[in-house]
């Protein structure tokens, strides 16, 4: 499923326009810790996170992130958006918790 | 993929970090990667060399004033050096212990500073050094083989 798939699945919010919408997307990854999700986040995989600083572009710019799924309608920084499209990664936006996010796209991807 | 680099030349590689100097350490990271990634290394070494660098580049620009990262690619191996101006590290083995952290709030409620970091890079090192003089700075020397080694069951 590609990012752009799973963002119209869901109803998410695009914040950067064609960015990777048409990159893979095989797992995703839930935490908000930085050192965690170096650690352990898995290849292609989204990351659900209300982490929205530019330091963390440097995280998913590093463990190659096709998109970054902020929950709860969060407040987004236009600095934030500019810096994503820049480093090639997609900002996307729900209006759903972390949990039931991360449950949602679980339940896609599983799917197909 | 390779397990070493015969015709390789060394390269080194080096990074100045500042003070709470956060996207150059993910940065730094990035660039070693595609380095490693362009000379055909295995995805899984490239990755652990990855997690070395951004951690031990984070630890430089979260507690220290100023440091450099030196990357230093050999043809059988890559050693990750940094070397800082700060606060240095009092008690090495309790700062090894995850969980253990003595960043501020500011800088965890960034996601930063989760006492993770050295023990990140001590499971992806094959050969790792620290030393510190508290009120100086800490040096750090971490090596990773790319032919996969035999791994102790602590790692």
């Amino acid at each position: 499923m590609t990012v752009g798939e799973l963002a119209g699945v869901l109803g998410l919010e695009v914040l950067t326009g064609d960015t990777n919408l048409g990159r893979e997307v095989r797992s995703g990854y839930t935490s908000d810790l930085l050192s965690d999700v170096i650690a352990n986040i898995g290849d292609d995989a989204v990351w659900i996170t209300i982490q929205r600083h530019v330091n963390i572009l440097g995280v998913a710019k590093l463990k190659d992130v096709p998109a970054i799924i902020i929950p709860r309608k969060l407040q987004l920084e236009e600095g934030f958006i500019t810096k994503a499209r820049q480093e090639d990664i997609a900002i996307l936006r729900g209006s759903a918790s972390a949990f039931e996010l991360s449950g949602l796209i679980y339940n896609e991807l599983k799917r197909g | 993929m390779v397990d070493s680099l015969a015709y390789t030349p060394q390269i080194t590689l080096e990074f100045k970090i500042g003070e709470k100097d956060f996207f150059v350490a993910g940065e730094c990271a990035s660039r070693v990667k595609k380095t490693l990634q362009q000379l055909g290394l295995k995805q899984n070494v490239i990755k652990r060399i990855a997690i070395i660098i951004y951690e031990a580049a984070m630890n430089v620009a979260i507690h220290a004033t100023s440091g450099m990262v030196t990357v230093h690619i050999e043809p059988d191996a890559i050693t990750i050096r940094t070397e800082d101006v700060g606060a240095g590290i009092e008690d090495i083995d309790l700062a090894m212990k995850e969980g253990y952290s003595t960043a501020t709030y500011e800088i965890r409620e960034m996601g930063f500073g989760a006492g993770m970091g050295l023990s990140n890079i001590k499971q992806c090192s094959d050969d790792l050094k620290i030393e510190s003089k508290v009120g100086v700075g800490t040096t750090l020397n971490a090596k990773v083989y790319f032919q996969e080694q035999p791994r102790p069951a602590d790692r």
